[in-house]
C-alpha cells in the first residue's frame, strides 16, 4: 500500500541552455569525425572528435533526462499490520488485517467454533525482509 | 589504435592535443579559485532535494491529519485554518538561570500545553471520543513535528545560501541523513496514531498490560491506570498509561502515589522501556541494568528519582531495544515478541531480589496507543 504526493519539479533555463548548446557541440563532433572518415583525411583526428562527439552526446542526454519535469513522488510504504484474535475457551485463533479502533485486548467478534466473545490478543506488523 | 587516440588527447601536437591541454589547464585554474564553490553548489543542491522532499512529506502529513479529523471529529466548518494555527503551536520552556524548582515549572508548561492541545482537538473533532481525542492528539503532535522539521531544514538552507558559508551548508548535509530518517519515521507514526495502532515505544506499556490482565484496575494518578497482581508470593503494583488512547500519563505521580500509600514499604521497582539501540544490534533485544527507565522531557523521571531516594527504594529497569522508526512506527513482531521474556525476567527479579510477602512497583512506561489493559 503506498500513497503517492506530487509535484512539479523546475528546471533552471540557463541550464537546459547549457545541455543543448552541449548537444550542439556533441553533434558537430560527430557529424565532422564523419566526414572525415568517409573523406579518409586525418584519421586520428576523426577518432578523437567521434570518441568526444559520442561522449559529449551521452552527457547532454543523461543530464535532459535528470532534468527533465518529471513529477516528484513521495513514496511511504505502509507496513501490513496484523490483528490476531483468540477465543479464551476454545482457544480459536483468527488473524486477520488491522482495522481502526482495533486495540490489544479488545473483546470483539464471537468465536466461529463456540460463539463466545474473542479478545485481540497481538497487533504488531511485520517487517520488510531488508529491516534490520 | 587507442594508444595514439589516448596521447593525442592528453597532449598530441596537433590541434586536439592544444585544445585538451588548455581545457585541463581551465580545469586546474577554475578548480583552484572555485573548488570550494562547486563542493557548496553541490550540497546545497542535495539539501535542496532533500528539502523539496521534506515538504512533501510534511504535506502529506498535515493532508491526513486533516483526514483524520474529518472522518472521525465531524467537524460542522472547515477545520483547516485552525489545523494550520496548531501546526505553528510552541511551548517555551523555563528559564533556567536559577534552576532551583525548574522541574514543577517544566511541568505546569506541559500541563498547560496538554490541556490546550486537548482543547484545540476536541473543537476540531467535536464527535471524537476519549480514545480519538488522545490518538489524533498524537497524530497532529507528529504533523507538528514534521512541519518543525521541514522549517528548520528551510532555514539552513536558506542561511546557506544567502551567506555562502561552506559550513552553514555543510552541518546541515551532514545531518540530512539522519534528519530524513527521523522525518520518515514520524510520517509513519502519523498514520499509525490516525487509526490508533500501537507503537514500539508502547513495549513497556503493553508487558504492563499483559501482567495486569484479570486484574482489576484503577485511576491512580492523571492518565496513569494500576492493578494489585500477585507474582511469585509478592504483591505487585502494576501501572501504565491509561489506554487505548495515545497516552504516556504521569507515571511519576503513579508511582509515588503508591510508595504514600504503602508508607514506603516498597521491596523493589521494576521499569519497564523501550530504548534507542545502536545499530548492529537487534529490536527486541532485552537488557537490564538499574535506574529510573523513562524518557521524556525529564519530570517524570526527577519524581520517581526524589521518591525513591526519600524512601531508599531499589530500582531496576528492564529495556527493549528498537531503533527511533521503529519506536514511534507500528510496533513489529519482535518488540511485541519481546513482552513474553520480558515478563519472564520481572518474574527472576522479584525472585532474586524480593522475599515472599514483599511489595513491588513494576512499571510499564511508554505510549499506550493501541494497547488496552
Amino acid at each position: 500500500m503506498t500513497d503517492n504526493v506530487e509535484a512539479v519539479k523546475k528546471i533552471s533555463p540557463f541550464l537546459l541552455v547549457v545541455i543543448l548548446v552541449f548537444f550542439a557541440l556533441s553533434l558537430v563532433a560527430l557529424f565532422l569525425a564523419v566526414e572525415s572518415l568517409i573523406e579518409q583525411s586525418g584519421t586520428l583526428n576523426s577518432y578523437s572528435f567521434l570518441l568526444i562527439g559520442f561522449f559529449g552526446l551521452a552527457i547532454s542526454i543523461y543530464m535532459l533526462l535528470q532534468t527533465r519535469g518529471k513529477p516528484m513522488h513521495v513514496t511511504l510504504e505502509l507496513p501490513r499490520v496484523i490483528t490476531t484474535l483468540e477465543c479464551p475457551k476454545c482457544d480459536f485463533k483468527n488473524v486477520r488485517d488491522f482495522q481502526r479502533d482495533d486495540y490489544i485486548f479488545k473483546e470483539t467478534g464471537s468465536c466461529q467454533k463456540c460463539n463466545e466473545t474473542m479478545k485481540i490478543t497481538a497487533i504488531y506488523r511485520e517487517a520488510k525482509k531488508n529491516e534490520s | 589504435m587507442l594508444l595514439p587516440i589516448a596521447a593525442m588527447l592528453l597532449g598530441g601536437n596537433d590541434i586536439i592535443g592544444w585544445i585538451m591541454q588548455i581545457v585541463f589547464l581551465g580545469f586546474f585554474v577554475v578548480f583552484m579559485f572555485y573548488g570550494q564553490r562547486f563542493q557548496m553548489m553541490i550540497m546545497l543542491r542535495e539539501v535542496e532535494t532533500h528539502l523539496r522532499r521534506l515538504k512533501l512529506i510534511r504535506d502529506d502529513g498535515r493532508k491526513k491529519a486533516m483526514e483524520t479529523i474529518k472522518e472521525i471529529g465531524k467537524p460542522v466548518g472547515d477545520p483547516t485554518e485552525r489545523l494550520d494555527q496548531f501546526l505553528e503551536y510552541i511551548a517555551i520552556t523555563p528559564q533556567s538561570m536559577d534552576p532551583s524548582g525548574i522541574v514543577w515549572k517544566l511541568e505546569h508548561v506541559l500541563d498547560v500545553r496538554d490541556v490546550r492541545f486537548k482543547d484545540e482537538v476536541k473543537l476540531m473533532a467535536p464527535e471524537a471520543d476519549e480514545t480519538q481525542i488522545n490518538n489524533l492528539e498524537n497524530t497532529l503532535e507528529a504533523a507538528m513535528a514534521l512541519n518543525m522539521i521541514y522549517k528548520v531544514i528551510r532555514h539552513f538552507y536558506l542561511l546557506g545560501k544567502k551567506t555562502l558559508s561552506l559550513y552553514i551548508i555543510m552541518q546541515i548535509q551532514m545531518v540530512l541523513p539522519l534528519i530524513m530518517k527521523q522525518a520518515e519515521a514520524y510520517a509513519q507514526a502519523l498514520r499509525a496514531f490516525s487509526v490508533g495502532q500501537p507503537i514500539g515505544d508502547g513495549a513497556g506499556a503493553l508487558v504492563a498490560a499483559k501482567l495486569m490482565q484479570g486484574h482489576k484496575t484503577r485511576e491512580i494518578a492523571r492518565d496513569v491506570v494500576a492493578a494489585e497482581v500477585p507474582i511469585e508470593g509478592r504483591t505487585a503494583y502494576v501501572l501504565k498509561a491509561k489506554g487505548p488512547g495515545g497516552n504516556v500519563g504521569k507515571p511519576g505521580d503513579g508511582i509515588r502515589k503508591i510508595i504514600e500509600e504503602k508508607k514506603g514499604k516498597i521491596s523493589t521497582i521494576i521499569m519497564i522501556d523501550a530504548a534507542l539501540k545502536l545499530e548492529g544490534e537487534k529490536p527486541g533485544e532485552i537488557a537490564e541494568g538499574v535506574g529510573a527507565a523513562i524518557g521524556g522531557p525529564g519530570v517524570e523521571q526527577f519524581k520517581i528519582e526524589d521518591a525513591i531516594l526519600k524512601n531508599k527504594i531499589p530500582v531496576n529497569a528492564i529495556i527493549v531495544k528498537q531503533d527511533i522508526g521503529d519506536a514511534v512506527s507500528p510496533m513489529r513482531k519482535e518488540i511485541f515478541d519481546a513482552a513474553d521474556p520480558v515478563i519472564e525476567r520481572i518474574k527472576r527479579l522479584i525472585l532474586e531480589r524480593t522475599k515472599k510477602g514483599d511489595i513491588v512497583i513494576i512499571a510499564g512506561i511508554g505510549n499506550t496507543i493501541g494497547i488496552g489493559q
